[in-house]
């Protein structure tokens, strides 16, 4: 057996605790560095993740701007809701309370199994909806009866809201709720909280001016994901930003007009547009029948949406831009300045025009609408009585390549660039696009005859009320073509100020020559003033000159069934989804024009008869004072833009106005 | 400094102050109980903060060091010799203690760890904890060192026993520690190097056996720390919140009861195991500093005291409980940062939670027995 050495054993025990204390020393280096890893190098990432953990962000939206008319009338508003909210952790008995409310007729029993899915899809310290807009008697009902309900509570919201419902809701447009296609499009930190958004009209042309900037407010939440107060915890990282609520927009729209332009198509199919011919405002914009926007900003239910798809009158359909029709006779003073223009006819030559037109070397014959005689025609009678043997003619001597490159700089067949979505090309037909059209060559030539009633503005031509309007503008204005808006100016609502639009020129026909445009735009007073004129009846008692063509848009081939036609085209006897659409244009006054009518109303018959009268009242109401009087500055209102803005002139454009326009210039 | 007054020789014992006096009659060592008063100090502010302001929480820990200095002063008082042979008896109680717990103990949380002996809760794998190095140190007081083969056999079935058992309860952390407290007994016994490398190779093969008899939540917990993200609600959840919790703190931390990990309940176990995290994240890397500075004064003054001690069974037992003390404060460290799987190890003095207080103390009761008598001793 060894003995024990004391001092050996001291001596080893001492060396064995150094060596310990350098192996401690050794492992609180580690501890060290990796303190230094995290609280120093890793600090920021880590800093966010406990913020992550700890704050919730709760967005505020902003209130969504107003759309006023240049009157200042409230077109679009923000109304409040009252919305019942659950906690359900805050709801101790969940199938007794919601029982309770279908007792006192807050919730209907069959909602019950899929409210049950939607609170079982939340979180127990969400709250959330359970019942959207409650009416006064309903909040007083429950109100009464709150302390009944712990967990459930009544909530305040903002949601759109049209007070005159359908009225203008073709221009305006509605909100709806955000959909997941659209979800994708949008910056998600843009829309939290954010329920709708804009549709159609200006309210989805306008969204992001319309939306504003949505605030938040950062609260604490412990991990269970319950908000909790802790003074102290994290309160400088706590942030509140206030919603900046959107820019009001202001319409170039008059409601007086508009109102009367919807009254005056009531119970019709049809359209109306009345432009501002020297800015492009949009001063009426109507499509009949209309639907009332309010259904879509509540959300619309399967059933509403259902009737108005099968709605035969199809009242979601905005005529304005989307319906595509022959022109008719409207088409008339176009054709004329393009031939006069490019020399291909004389405008005091008379043509005899007899009872029917027809191609050389062919038997096929072309009638005028009523079998009706003509005669001497110069294109001054036949402008005014819209004689169509003579423009018959007249497209054949044109030829389909003049034409087709004189009706789009009217503005037809491609869009006229307004601002809200949605709108129609409409057609001009043309060598290459009939080519395209047929797969067999021989189908796809161009033939004489397409020329011919091409004259009468039948055929392949198509147009929308809207370019109808724009074309009666240029007209209006011996050749300047606006680019048409809804929108004169943006409303900064904290600071009041208006942020105007000038308005955009897009095209200048100085190649039109004063003489030319004087002989058409006579003959289309002479339609409201000449005892011979298709508008005389409905027109000459009018204070002003009115510049109008009227048009009847042929919808049937001639013989099909159900369309009168033994010896003349009599409206009362065919069918009437299968009668001829009207048109009429007109603008007045025709010296000095302030404004330009586009009036269409599908199957009415004759255009005089059916749209006239439309157009006469518009351009009553907007031109003249109580007193009868012409106003000196009709559609001025207290938001409408200041005069005298200059326009915004599109490239390859002449800005310069010709001595005919400056004549006809307010 | 009280340290330089109190080590001085009986020539300038009448220059002592009052204070010294009364130290010097109780046989507690000045520095290291000013060591420890201000660790648990330190505890019991951060306490305040993670319990939530829990008043009732902190009361019972004071109470609990209050005990605790109650045990360690009447160790204190204990002679070494006293304690030297006790240690067996200690010892074999300790393993009657566990086979009871593992008879008819009180199981929480689907561990079988306490005795229910009526008002209090009692752990045996704790008494355990100074009772194994107490016994290995009794066992190698009497013979040569360092320890031959067969002295190391008989050691290891001294550690063994115990840790068996109380891994069985199942509390890995525990018998970790124990292990520990016994393993520094041999190796401050000399144990060779080369011996250490082979018992550190067995080890690791035993752990690669012990991997397959472990619980299903043992080897989770294993296996989550090394991939801690893979389940970043289930397992994870710990290590990741501890260580968003230490790493927002930064440098200067959040403030005193500002920590949003802490009071916001995301730090799971923020009173207890995970308390290093809560003083990580509201009082910074500077708080970690200050705490880790307290730990190396304490540590540093027992192993002095050890080291002073003349006769093997203290500084062997002096040394383990030192050494054990840093075990305890490196792996609780270790563990909240993400350097060591997570095993239920406490931070001395600190965390919340009975036994574990009164053992430590206890500890340094029996230190401050073991260097106070050493001129008894002779």
């Amino acid at each position: 057996m060894r003995i024990k050495d004391h001092w050996r054993e001291q001596r080893m025990f001492n060396r064995r605790a150094w060596f310990a204390g350098a192996l401690m020393v050794l492992s609180v280096l580690a501890v060290l560095g990796r303190l230094y890893y995290l609280q120093v190098v890793r600090h920021h990432y880590y800093n966010v993740l406990s913020l992550d953990n700890g704050v919730r962000t709760v967005p505020i939206p902003a209130a969504r701007g107003l759309i006023l008319d240049r009157n200042g009338e409230v077109i679009a508003s923000n109304r409040p809701t009252f919305d019942l909210d659950l906690t359900p952790d805050e709801a101790p008995d969940l199938k007794d309370e919601l029982g309770h409310l279908v007792r006192l007729a807050l919730l209907q029993q069959s909602d019950l199994p899929q409210l049950m899915r939607t609170i079982a899809s939340h979180e127990r310290f969400d709250t959330f909806p359970i019942r959207l807009d409650l009416s006064a008697q309903e909040v007083g009902r429950f109100a009464v009866r709150r302390y009944e309900f712990p967990g459930i509570d009544i909530t305040s919201r903002q949601a759109r809201w049209y007070p005159f419902g359908k009225l203008a809701v073709d221009a305006v447009g509605y909100v709806g709720t955000i959909s997941a296609s659209e979800l994708a499009h949008l910056n998600p930190a843009e829309y939290a909280g954010t329920a709708v958004i804009g549709q159609t009209g200006v309210e989805a042309t306008y969204e992001q001016y319309l939306h504003g900037t949505n605030g938040y407010r950062q609260t604490l939440v412990d991990a269970l994901g319950r908000p909790v107060r802790r003074p102290g915890v994290l309160g400088k990282e706590l942030h509140f930003k206030a919603p900046v609520p959107g820019d009001d927009v202001v319409l170039s729209l008059d409601l007086k007009l508009q109102r009367l332009a919807e009254k005056l198509l009531k119970g019709q199919d049809g359209a109306v547009v009345a432009l501002d011919p020297w800015t492009g405002d949009v001063i009426a914009m109507a499509s009949s029948p209309a639907f009332n926007p309010n259904l879509f900003a509540r959300g619309i239910t399967e059933k509403e949406y259902r009737a108005l798809i099968d709605d035969p009158r199809r009242p979601l359909f905005n005529r304005t831009l989307r319906a595509q029709l022959p022109s008719g006779s409207t088409v008339k003073p176009a054709l004329a300045l393009g031939a006069l223009t490019d020399g291909v006819i004389d405008a005091h030559q008379e043509v005899l025009s007899g009872y029917a037109y027809h191609l050389p070397h062919s038997a096929h014959l072309y009638h005028n609408a009523n079998h009706e005689y003509c005669g001497e025609m110069t294109m001054r009678k036949a402008i005014i009585m819209s004689c169509d043997v003579y423009f018959y003619r007249l497209a054949h001597l044109m030829g389909i390549d003049r034409i087709s490159s004189w009706l789009p700089q009217f503005g037809f067949g491609h869009r006229t660039g307004i601002d809200i979505p949605g709108e129609d090309r409409g057609l001009v037909p043309s060598r290459a696009w009939k080519r395209r059209q047929f797969a067999n060559p021989a189908q796809g030539e161009w033939f004489p005859g397409d020329t011919v009633i091409l004259g009468i503005g039948q055929g392949y031509f198509l147009v929308t009320p809207l370019q109808m309007a724009h074309y009666t503008a240029m007209l209006a204005t011996r050749g300047l073509s606006y680019e048409p808006r809804l929108v004169t100016g943006l409303r900064n609502p904290r600071t009041d100020t208006i942020h105007w639009k000038r308005p955009v020129l897009d095209g200048n026909l100085t190649q039109i020559s004063p003489a030319t445009w004087k002989v058409v735009v006579k003959a289309m007073v002479g339609v409201t003033t000449d005892p011979k004129g298709t508008a005389y009846w409905e027109m000459h008692n009018s204070t002003y000159p009115i510049a109008g063509k009227t048009g009847t848009a042929q919808l049937v081939r001639e013989g099909a069934k159900g369309y009168a036609n033994e010896g003349s085209y009599h409206a009362d006897k065919t069918l009437k989804q299968l009668r001829d659409d009207a048109w009429f244009i007109a603008f007045a006054p025709a010296n000095a024009p302030r404004i330009a009518v586009a009036v269409l109303v599908e199957h009415a018959g004759w255009g005089s008869t059916g749209a006239a009268p439309i157009a006469h009242k518009l351009m009553d109401a907007y031109l003249l004072g109580p007193d009868g009087k012409l106003l000196a500055d009709p559609g001025h209102g207290p938001f409408s833009e200041p005069a005298h803005l200059p326009p915004r002139v599109t490239r390859g454009v002449d800005p310069h106005m010709t001595p005919e326009q400056r004549a006809a210039a307010p | 400094m009280i340290h330089e007054e109190f080590s001085t020789d009986s020539r300038t014992r009448r220059t002592l102050s009052g204070a010294a006096r009364v130290l010097l009659a109780l046989k507690v060592d000045g520095p290291l109980a000013v060591g420890l008063a201000l660790t648990a100090a330190f505890g019991l502010v951060v306490l305040y903060s993670a319990s939530a302001e829990n008043a009732s929480m902190l009361l019972r820990t004071v109470l609990r060091l209050v005990l605790g200095i109650i045990i360690m002063l009447s160790v204190a008082r204990i002679s070494p010799n006293l304690l030297r042979r006790a240690s067996p008896w200690l010892y074999g109680l300790g393993i009657v203690l566990l086979l009871a717990v593992a008879a008819v103990g009180h199981v929480h949380l689907g561990a079988k760890r306490w005795l229910d002996l009526g008002p209090i809760h009692f752990q045996p794998s704790e008494l355990m904890k100074i009772a194994v190095p107490m016994m290995c140190a009794w066992y190698l007081h009497e013979r040569p060192l360092p320890p031959r083969l067969g002295d190391l056999g008989m050691l290891g079935l001294i550690i063994l026993a115990p840790v068996g058992l109380v891994a069985k309860e199942p509390d890995l952390g525990t018998a970790a520690l124990i292990t520990a407290a016994g393993a520094v007994v041999v190796f401050l016994a000399g144990l060779r190097v080369r011996a250490i490398v082979i018992l550190l190779l067995l080890a690791a093969a035993g752990a690669t056996l012990g991997l397959r008899f472990m619980h299903g939540y043992q080897r989770e917990r294993l296996l989550t720390f090394l991939n801690p993200e893979a389940h970043p609600l289930g397992a994870g959840y710990h290590i990741i919140q501890s260580q968003i919790a230490v790493g927002s703190g930064g440098v200067f931390g959040k403030g005193w009861m500002a920590g949003s990990q802490a009071q916001l309940d995301f730090l799971p176990e923020r009173t207890t195991d995970f308390i290093f995290a809560v003083i990580g994240e509201e009082f910074g890397l500077l708080g970690l500093l200050v705490l880790l500075l307290l730990y190396a004064y304490v540590i540093g003054r027992s192993i002095y005291l050890a080291m002073q001690c003349p006769d093997t069974f203290s500084r062997l037992l002096g040394g383990s409980i030192a050494l054990t003390f840093f075990v305890y404060v490196i792996i609780n460290a270790g563990m909240v940062t993400g350097l060591v799987p997570v095993v239920g190890v406490p931070l001395p003095l600190v965390s919340y939670g009975g036994s574990s207080v009164v053992t430590v103390l206890s500890g340094f009761g029996i230190l401050m027995s073991l260097f106070s008598h050493r001129k008894l001793m002779g």
